[in-house]
């Protein structure tokens, strides 16, 4: 057990290694040059030059590698161009608000999906199912700026009863936060639901045909007592999975949400730096993006197995 | 493409039999509803992006500023935006750019996924490994965040954005193809073929590939859901097709800052194409899944 933990922590840090590899060399291709982002188009070709000199953009790019590297393992995300300012406060701000945001709308999308693939499940075949999945199905296309929008237009405009803007006014308490939260989460939610439910359903439906339900069946148990006690506990193992391993989607979603409703997180900062051609800043947004998604994935993956004792024996994985 | 296969030997039965399925499937697929709505909408929208330009009462370029912001009439059937162009318009000939867009897009990854899946499943080995570790590092991050990066780095347009996600999509499908091979590989026609002496690449592309190919196709068009999806997102947030191109994902992020002040039409059609699109393939993404499984 503990040698296959430490294999996946051991592959979970080369993937990492290969992904900062990545994201540094793509932003080595951003076009412009440092020095003359910052100082812009009026700053002489000298003065261009002296400043890329001091931040160290001239030297060979493993060199600027290894050096960022090195400062990431000391805590130190560099200087981000377009604010003058560290980076890590930034970041940390923007964390703090994804996970805000990401945690209101695990709160509302799960336990909704899982009743709602459960029940699809219990009821295949007939009319309840067939609605719940296609609404699921559409649900899982629509890009989450789309369902932004017509969540904005209903709930904001129309009806008028939640708060379109995501930023709640300063010195606001939990509940307002979250009161603020709703809409945007809402919007993340959509995507999630559609997965989770279709992932409930299956493995619902393919508990309810296993050999240990037809047994407990046979035995005389009452439905309730097989639904909860067999099915159920069997079902949800793989959801349960599934839901950490969206966390990747989740984040996608962020970039979009926080874009649309004004939101400042890890999303909408990623984007920031992206138009503004900050490169210090995109690669530890992205970089940050790319350790949130490793390590639900990896604990996702360890709970799994210690779960479910037939898989800790190796496999294809 | 199976008369190809026919002629190889010893794989001459088995694929005949992999043509009825297919023709078997094809019959299931018809009597699917949840295939005739996503087809008899997707078809509509293929119709407007081949012939939407010609048919529409107004060009979505054409500007009436006498009547911007003006409310659905028989004039302007959905309303125009703040610069007086007709809504209707630029919702019927939005959908090419994004349909030619995701389509090539998938067909790319496609390609470059089925290439890679037989690679990586028939050799097993370091390659494998090696281009597994790659695969795992970009799909730590989601494809909307590597694409944003990828595009602020080379600059927007159609071919970056085509070229972009079909990149990204290809270990995804070459994922699936790989898990595909290694069950494949093991079964007696390939060993037959490696006694015959056929080559690594003949026995990948004419022994592998057309029995791998029912998970190429649902991959292919799951994939071509998500890269609607893709599309629309990028070129929302202003990373996708340069205007005045009509472009759904681009005339709401134009747009929706009016909607507080009534004028709900200017982003409400845009809105609802992009979602009878997506859904549209969905369905019959879902409907292909569900008629090869069986």
């Amino acid at each position: 057990m503990a040698v296959y933990i430490l294999k996946r922590v051991g592959l979970a840090l080369i993937t990492l290694w290969i992904l900062s590899m990545i994201i540094f060399w793509v932003g080595q291709q951003l076009p412009g040059d440092p020095g003359r982002t910052i100082l812009g188009n009026l700053a002489t070709p000298a003065g261009v030059a002296a400043l890329d000199h001091k931040l160290g953009v001239d030297r060979s790019i493993v060199t600027q590698y290894r050096d960022w590297v090195t400062n990431l393992a000391h805590g130190d995300m560099g200087t981000s161009y377009s604010y003058q300012a560290p980076i890590r406060p930034f970041i940390t701000t923007a964390l703090v608000n994804s996970l805000k945001l990401a945690l209101v709308a695990f709160l509302i999308c799960v336990p909704l999906a899982i009743a709602s693939g459960v029940i699809a499940a219990l009821k295949s075949g007939q009319w309840i199912d067939r609605s719940i999945s296609v609404f699921g199905l559409s649900l899982l296309g629509l890009p989450e700026f789309v369902s932004g929008v017509f969540l904005i237009m209903i709930f904001g405009i129309w009806l008028n009863v939640l708060p379109v803007g995501a930023t709640p006014p300063a010195g606001a308490g939990p509940l307002t936060q979250v009161y603020h939260l709703i809409l945007p989460a809402i919007a993340i939610a959509c995507v999630l639901f559609g997965y989770i439910m279709r992932m409930a359903r299956a493995g619902t439906i393919e508990a309810l045909n296993s050999d240990y339900t037809r047994t407990a069946v046979l035995k005389g148990l009452p439905t309730r007592t097989v639904v909860w006690r067999h099915v159920l506990r069997n079902a949800l193992l793989p959801t349960i999975t599934v839901v950490a391993t969206q966390i990747g989607y989740l984040i996608g979603g962020l970039l979009v949400v926080e874009y649309l409703f004004h939101y400042n997180g890890i999303g909408s900062l990623t984007f920031k730096a992206a138009q503004a051609k900050d490169f210090p800043l995109l690669e530890a947004t992205v970089l940050t993006i790319g350790v949130v998604y490793l390590v639900a994935t990896l604990i996702a993956d360890i709970t799994y197995t210690l779960l479910n004792p037939r898989l800790r024996i190796g496999g294809d994985r | 493409m199976t008369a190809v296969v026919d002629d190889a030997p010893g794989s001459g039965s088995v694929d005949s039999g992999a043509a009825q399925v297919r023709r078997e499937q094809w019959r299931e697929l018809r009597k699917s509803k949840t295939f005739l709505v996503g087809a008899t909408i997707l078809v509509f929208w293929i119709v407007c992006a081949v012939i939407g330009y010609r048919v529409v009462p107004h060009t979505p370029f054409e500007q009436d500023l006498l009547h911007t912001n003006a409310s659905p009439s028989t004039q302007h059937w959905f309303g125009t935006d703040q610069i007086g162009r007709d809504v209707f318009a630029r919702v019927i000939t939005g959908v090419r750019v994004v349909l030619v867009v995701a389509f090539l897009a998938t067909v790319l990854g496609t390609v470059l996924g089925t290439v890679l899946g037989l690679i990586t499943g028939y050799m097993r080995g370091w390659v494998d490994e090696t281009i597994s570790r790659f695969v795992d590092a970009l799909l730590a991050l989601p494809l909307v965040i590597t694409a944003v990066v990828v595009i602020a780095a080379l600059g927007p347009s159609n071919v970056t954005v085509t070229v972009c996600i079909g990149v990204i999509f290809a270990p995804l499908i070459a994922r699936t193809v790989r898990t595909a091979v290694i069950q494949e590989r093991e079964l007696d026609y390939v060993t037959a073929a490696r006694l015959r002496n056929e080559r690594g690449p003949y026995i990948m592309l004419f022994e592998l590939l057309p029995n791998v190919l029912s998970p190429v196709m649902v991959e292919f068009t799951v994939r071509l859901g998500y890269a609607v999806f893709t599309v629309a997102t990028l070129s929302f947030l202003g990373f996708g097709i340069p205007p005045p191109t009509p472009d759904w994902g681009d005339d709401i992020a134009d747009n929706i800052s009016v909607v507080t002040a009534g004028y709900w039409w200017e982003v409400l059609f845009a809105a609802g194409a992009i979602a009878s699109l997506v859904i549209a393939v969905n369905l019959v993404a879902d409907a292909i899944e569900k008629v090869t499984d069986e």
